[in-house]
């Protein structure tokens, strides 16, 4: 079946799935720890401004930070209880952002929400309920939702995708919603349709999730809404099928030039777990206060997908499985393609942290690196067809500044060039600083 | 028990399983097996010297690393590869003492002089047989072993008092197809015995066969593509095919083919990851230019045998046919050159 699937046209990897630690695993909820640590700053953009006192007393849900000017998304609190302090905690990319600590008072009641109609909303009130809960897309960068779902205005769009590849390894976040949450995503998906006046929606899932696409595919088919097309595309597995790029050509055969948006050739891509999280915020008015996250790597005691908490800190999460074994070597948030890793376990759960890995020293490579030796394998891989072997050569001769000629700028940093190479040149980062220099 | 920091890196942070000197050591593998045929072929001298070849490129390759102090890399299996290489383009009747100056010549100035591994311009290994046959002509192109076709193989350490031959090439050259059919049999049994290596050549190039199957094993592996080696053959077999014979289109390109050092040269030679190009395209020219200038070199030059400096003439274009071949960029941006 994999063979018959379709996928983007050039380059791509296979690296070792591991989604086998966690995929059969349902999402199992967190008890909420004895604090929480909320990041005003959850992905790029502005800082929150904060709207509690220290020592004020807040409950589940309630919104605790807004974004005044610029881009942002309001951050909410994820427990019942009282303000600890606001300062600072570490942030996975910033090293360090403004955080309000709350510690939560035991003897609340969860709280409960209840499903309410949404078809008689307009646009701007279904908007409104998004930017309300604070969304964010939970695939990775974290752009707020309410302006991705905002266009332009005069922007034609016919196509809209949801993003189910989940095509980094280990990860099972997206899977075990896909399978636990079919009919909350598909409503999803048609709230989208509304907001933008289309009709089309394709989720892409790779075939390496067949339960998933079952599911899927069943809940579409049971759907008796008439106004619009909603149809399960299985994909070829195929590393990294799940950007955004690659996910368009090979469902809708458009190609985003650089540095275009999808909207510019009418597309709309949204993460599978994001069309959830707005079912959550418009059906039950629910903010984006807790998540599923994938803990997996082979130095984690119970590996698992965990609905936690926003703002959970990492040595909870540990506490809770059972803690990590002595080979322990390399701590990632998100991906082990793309994703950061951390040097500490005090950072707490973000909007945004798809996973935690917990990689076991067979499971890294720490090998020096050596001189490129010509093979070529970078470029095969590269799905943008660029070079990375040219762009490392020139930024160790320090002509960093001279490599916008090998369209560096189009990289969007996947790391299949460094995955496949075998003197082991870390060519994401020499990119990463030949961006930096040329960009100059 | 949690330590209170962790060490970090960029990502990616998985890393696939290969290496260079992953790599480097198949490659060797693959070129054992012609290297024990050229024993039954050629006698012990045909590993001996295959021994004083390698060894001398680690030794100068380590010398060469101690004195430039750069960190010594001689497990990564590259300059096993050039000794064994350097042996496999030389007679099997030179003196024992031969290929110690090529490989110093090959490890020294080819290859670390212009920058160390992945810097090198031209194939070390060619370099070093460039040298050999530039300064000792007389035993680098007259120095042939008839092959053995018994058990004697154990027997004919004596090397040069051997019998003295001549390659099918030399013959093919000046006394033409004739000559050839009289001397190494008639076409039925010629192509068997030069495709399974039972003819005259250099120690390690006389079996097609053999290098086909270790070049077919580094395809099958992904370490080369299928490109520069069917172009490089099929050039070669092309040009003879035209120009070979007595009129044109009258060459023998199978002969062209199965002698001197075109399947060595096309699979473990032109394949070199960094003196030949990247891009499917330009591996393609690549071939076909390598091809074109052995033929070339074989019926104009003064050597019978063209490949070596067919490929050294190539080698310094890679970079030129990268920047014609560009590899196609996914979305660039509305009049990128690209």
């Amino acid at each position: 079946m994999s063979k018959s699937s379709p996928t983007f046209s050039k380059g791509g990897i296979h690296p070792r799935e591991s989604k086998e630690l966690t995929e059969h695993l349902p999402i199992e909820a967190m008890q909420p720890p004895e604090e929480v640590d909320i990041l005003l700053l959850q992905h790029f953009g502005s800082p929150c401004r904060v709207l509690v006192d220290k020592k004020a007393t807040v409950i589940e849900g309630e919104t605790i930070g807004v974004v005044d000017a610029g881009l942002g998304a309001s951050v909410h609190s994820s427990v019942s209880g009282t303000v600890k302090s606001i300062g600072a905690s570490p942030h996975p990319v910033r090293v360090e952002a403004p955080s309000v600590t709350i510690r939560r008072d035991p003897q609340a009641e969860p709280r409960v929400f209840t499903p309410s109609e949404w078809e008689h909303l307009s646009p701007e009130e279904l908007l409104g309920k998004i930017r309300n809960a604070g969304l964010v897309g939970l695939g990775g960068a974290g752009f707020p939702t309410h302006l991705k779902l905002s266009p332009p205005p005069g922007t034609r769009l016919d196509k809209l995708i949801l993003n189910a590849a989940e095509c980094e390894p280990y990860l099972n976040c997206d899977n075990r919603t896909m399978i636990e949450f079919p009919h909350e995503i598909l409503t999803g998906a048609r709230i989208i349709l509304r907001i933008l006046g289309m009709k089309e929606c394709h989720i892409g899932i790779e075939n390496n999730k067949q339960e998933a696409i079952w599911v899927l595919s069943r809940a579409a088919a049971e759907s008796t809404a008439p106004d619009c097309k909603i149809s399960v595309n299985p994909l070829m597995v195929k590393y990294p099928q799940g950007s955004e790029k690659q996910l368009i050509q090979t469902i809708t055969g458009r190609r985003v030039p650089y540095p275009g948006l999808p909207f510019d050739v009418g597309v709309m891509v949204i993460n599978v777990g994001t069309a959830k999280t707005i079912y959550d915020a418009v059906v039950l008015g629910k903010p984006l206060y807790e998540r599923v996250v994938t803990i997996s790597g082979r130095a984690i005691a119970r590996p698992a997908n965990l609905m936690v908490r926003i703002g959970t800190r990492l040595s909870d999460i540990v506490t809770f499985l059972g803690g990590t074994s002595d080979n322990l070597a390399r701590i990632v948030v998100g991906g082990p393609m793309m994703g950061f890793s951390i040097p500490t376990t005090d950072l707490p759960v973000m909007k945004t942290t798809s996973g935690v890995l917990f990689l076991s020293d067979d499971e890294i490579d720490s090998r020096p690196h050596g001189p490129c030796i010509r093979c070529g394998k970078c470029v095969e891989v590269c799905s943008m067809g660029l070079s990375p072997n040219e762009v490392g050569i020139y930024v160790e001769a320090g002509r960093a500044r001279d490599t916008a000629q090998f369209g560096v700028f189009e990289c969007f940093e996947c790391g299949a060039c460094a995955f496949v190479c075998p003197a082991k040149r870390p060519l994401v980062q020499f990119t990463r600083l030949a961006k930096a220099k040329a960009r100059k | 028990m949690i330590p209170p920091a962790w060490s970090v890196s960029i990502s990616p942070h998985l890393k696939s399983t290969e290496s260079v000197e992953k790599i480097m050591w198949t490659v060797v593998a693959c070129l054992i097996p012609s290297l024990i045929l050229s024993v039954f072929v050629f006698g012990l001298r045909a590993l001996i010297i295959a021994a004083i070849s390698t060894a001398s490129c680690v030794a100068v390759e380590a010398a060469t690393q101690k004195l430039l102090k750069r960190p010594v890399t001689v497990r990564d299996g590259s300059a096993v590869i050039t000794g064994l290489l350097l042996a496999f383009c030389i007679p099997p009747g030179v003196p024992l003492w031969m290929p110690i100056p090529g490989a110093i010549m090959a490890i020294y100035v080819a290859k670390h002089l212009l920058g160390g591994i992945g810097f090198n311009i031209f194939n070390p290994a060619l370099i070093g047989r460039a040298f050999l046959v530039a300064t000792f002509p007389v035993a680098m192109t007259s120095a042939w072993l008839a092959p053995i076709h018994d058990a004697a193989v154990f027997g004919s350490l004596g090397g040069i008092d051997a019998v003295s031959t001549a390659t099918p090439l030399y013959v093919l050259k000046h006394y033409g197809m004739n000559a050839v059919i009289e001397r190494f049999g008639a076409p039925s049994t010629l192509y068997w015995d030069f495709f399974v290596g039972w003819r005259p050549g250099c120690i390690g190039e006389t079996s097609a066969l053999l290098l086909t199957l270790g070049g077919l094993y580094l395809m099958l592996r992904r370490y080369i593509s299928w490109h520069i080696p069917v172009a490089t053959v099929l050039s070669v077999g092309f040009f003879s095919w035209v120009f070979g014979g007595e009129k044109l289109f009258t060459g023998d390109p199978v002969l062209a083919v199965l002698s001197g050092g075109v399947i060595l040269g096309a699979f473990f030679m032109a394949t070199d990851y960094v003196t030949s190009p990247n891009g499917n395209a330009a591996k393609l020219v690549f071939g076909a230019g390598v091809g074109a200038l052995t033929v070339l070199i074989r019926l104009k030059g003064g050597y019978p045998e063209g490949v070596c400096y067919a490929i050294l003439l190539m080698n310094p274009l890679s970079p030129a046919l990268e920047g014609w071949f560009k590899p196609k960029r996914f979305a660039p941006p509305k009049g990128a050159t690209t």
